[in-house]
């Protein structure tokens, strides 16, 4: 196995994801469409009702669709993340699955490019959904488009390997929907996506330990600091390891001599 | 260091051994210490009716799942030893479609093609060459959705050739097609492994797939009942053909299962 073979299977797995992206035009309408209900609609709404106080990264006033920006970028990549697990699922379950895991390459790198693969489309997502929030009027900083992008990857590299994680586990493609019901909005709603910590800590101080338990709390926290330029290494720690386990417990599941993948025990002879 | 695979003492050098291979799915035995060769040029057909253990078998000499015990080869490489290494002289045709439904013909291969680590001209090449022998190169750019079970079958045989693999693994793979397909593809892959010395191990209940001078497996629950030329094994029983040599081998599972 050169390293040729290994990019060229890289290109490979990335260009089929692409390509299904691209052939699902609706798909990308709905990965729009659900964030912006939330900027314009409830962000408009609660403008005048929640006022956000000068807290870090920020150094001046927001208007609350500025505050929920970073959360609706992670809430993209958290529904492509499942999306991604959910098309493994189905690749499994029609079979298209067998012919990438019987390459003559290492599981853990067929997993990583498949992730890898994901998070470009996510990628592709949270950068148009920018582009149209830019012109309903939210502007970030300018050099804060560019300085979040690593922040991006690694955020969609820990919900596209925690979607990686659930598709070792779910057996039926109908068990899905609900599955991704209560992954997603449990996760969504118990951070810091909508309202900052403190406001949290006022209302319940359970919700506010639960939050600070939420891996998404942290990925918001990584985007929103890094589009202003600055670096949160509590939230970066919490993302890179939340990463790596549920990258390792993916391999693991997918690994032919001992993972759940298998779903069958072979007794000693 | 690569180990040099037996021979079975003509000289011939199996490019697939699978050897004291037994596997459980919890209590229940699947494979009971399951051995055997296959040899390149040859097509060695695995008989057996529904239930027997081919499917499992396949799923381990392809890694999907690792064998517990016994020992498998490819080529000479032990799949435990080597790992997916192992798989690199394989091609498969799983019994379950297994093409991108929205990809085109094209599209599909060359996902394979790069899965393979091919290059693009060399894949393309190797794409034309494989889908002419299939007469399937004028539907290279429709979609595999319009494509009927017969054409997907033989786009899946195509992709399966496209490394130039040593061992060719077939599971089921006519299931569902009408007679003359079925007829076509299992005359091509007869002459695909004379002509390029690939080694076949073609799973199937139909008797009519198997030519008299294959290499013959019988496998019932688990374990190998009758191995051998097809001819031979046929005159072993006593029996008239293929079909009544079955039914002798392992009983009423034949009638249920296994049809001509």
């Amino acid at each position: 196995m050169t390293f040729m073979h290994y990019f060229r299977a890289f290109n490979g797995i990335v260009w089929r994801e692409l390509l299904r992206f691209l052939q699902q035009r609706e798909r990308l309408l709905a990965a729009l469409v659900r964030p912006l209900i939330w900027l314009i609609i409830f962000a408009a709404g609660f403008r005048a009702a929640l006022g956000i106080s000068i807290i870090p990264p920020y150094e001046t006033y927001i208007t609350y669709d500025v505050y929920i920006t970073p959360g609706l970028l992670a809430m993209i990549q958290l529904f492509q993340g499942m999306q991604s697990s959910l098309s493994m699922v189905y690749d499994r379950e029609m079979g298209s699955m067998r012919v990438l895991l019987t390459t003559p390459l290492p599981r853990w790198f067929l997993l990583v490019s498949r992730l890898f693969a994901g998070v470009l489309v996510s990628l592709a997502q949270v950068y148009t959904f920018l582009l149209v929030a830019w012109l309903c009027g939210v502007e970030l900083p300018v050099w804060g488009y560019l300085v979040a992008l690593p922040a991006l990857v690694l955020t969609g590299m820990m919900f596209g390997a925690l979607g990686m994680l659930l598709s070792s586990t779910i057996k039926q493609l109908e068990n899905f929907a609900g599955i991704m019901n209560f992954v997603i909005f449990p996760m969504f709603f118990a951070s810091s996506a909508l309202y900052p910590l403190w406001k949290m800590r006022e209302g319940s101080l359970i919700l506010y330990e639960v939050c600070l338990y939420n891996p998404f709390t942290w990925a918001v926290e990584l985007i929103r600091f890094s589009f202003y330029l600055k670096m949160n290494w509590e939230a970066l720690g919490v993302v890179v390891g939340c990463t790596l386990v549920f990258l390792a417990l993916s391999v693991w599941a997918y690994d032919p001599s001992r993972g759940i993948q298998q779903r069958k025990v072979a007794a000693p002879a | 260091m690569q180990k040099e695979a037996p021979s079975d003492g003509s000289g011939r050098v199996p490019v697939l051994s699978v050897k004291d291979v037994s596997y459980w799915y919890g209590s229940k035995r699947a494979l009971d210490d399951v051995s055997f060769d296959v040899y390149p040029g040859r097509l060695t057909a695995l008989l057996g009716p529904n239930g027997a253990g081919k499917t499992t078998l396949f799923s381990l000499i392809t890694r999907l799942f690792d064998a517990p015990t016994g020992r498998i080869e490819i080529d000479g490489r032990s799949a435990a030893e080597w790992g997916f290494k192992a798989l690199g002289p394989l091609g498969v045709v799983f019994q379950q479609p297994t093409l991108d439904l929205d990809l085109t013909v094209r599209q599909n291969l060359r996902y394979f093609a790069s899965l393979r680590g091919l290059r693009r001209k060399e894949a393309d090449e190797r794409m034309d060459r494989a889908l002419d022998a299939l007469d399937m190169r004028e539907r290279i750019d429709e979609k595999v959705r319009s494509l009927n079970g017969g054409h997907r079958r033989r786009v899946e045989i195509a992709r399966a050739l496209l490394h130039s693999p040593k061992l060719l693994l077939l599971d089921e793979p006519t299931i569902g097609l009408d007679v003359p397909t079925r007829t076509a593809i299992v005359q091509h892959i007869h002459a695909l492994a004379r002509t390029e010395n690939i080694g076949v191990l073609w799973a199937t209940h139909l008797f009519d797939e198997i030519e008299p001078n294959d290499d013959l497996l019988v496998l019932d629950r688990g374990r190998i009942v009758a191995r051998g030329e097809a001819k031979a094994v046929v005159a072993e029983t006593g029996a008239e053909d293929l079909g009544g040599a079955f039914k002798l081998l392992i009983g009423s599972d034949a009638e249920e299962d296994v049809a001509v």
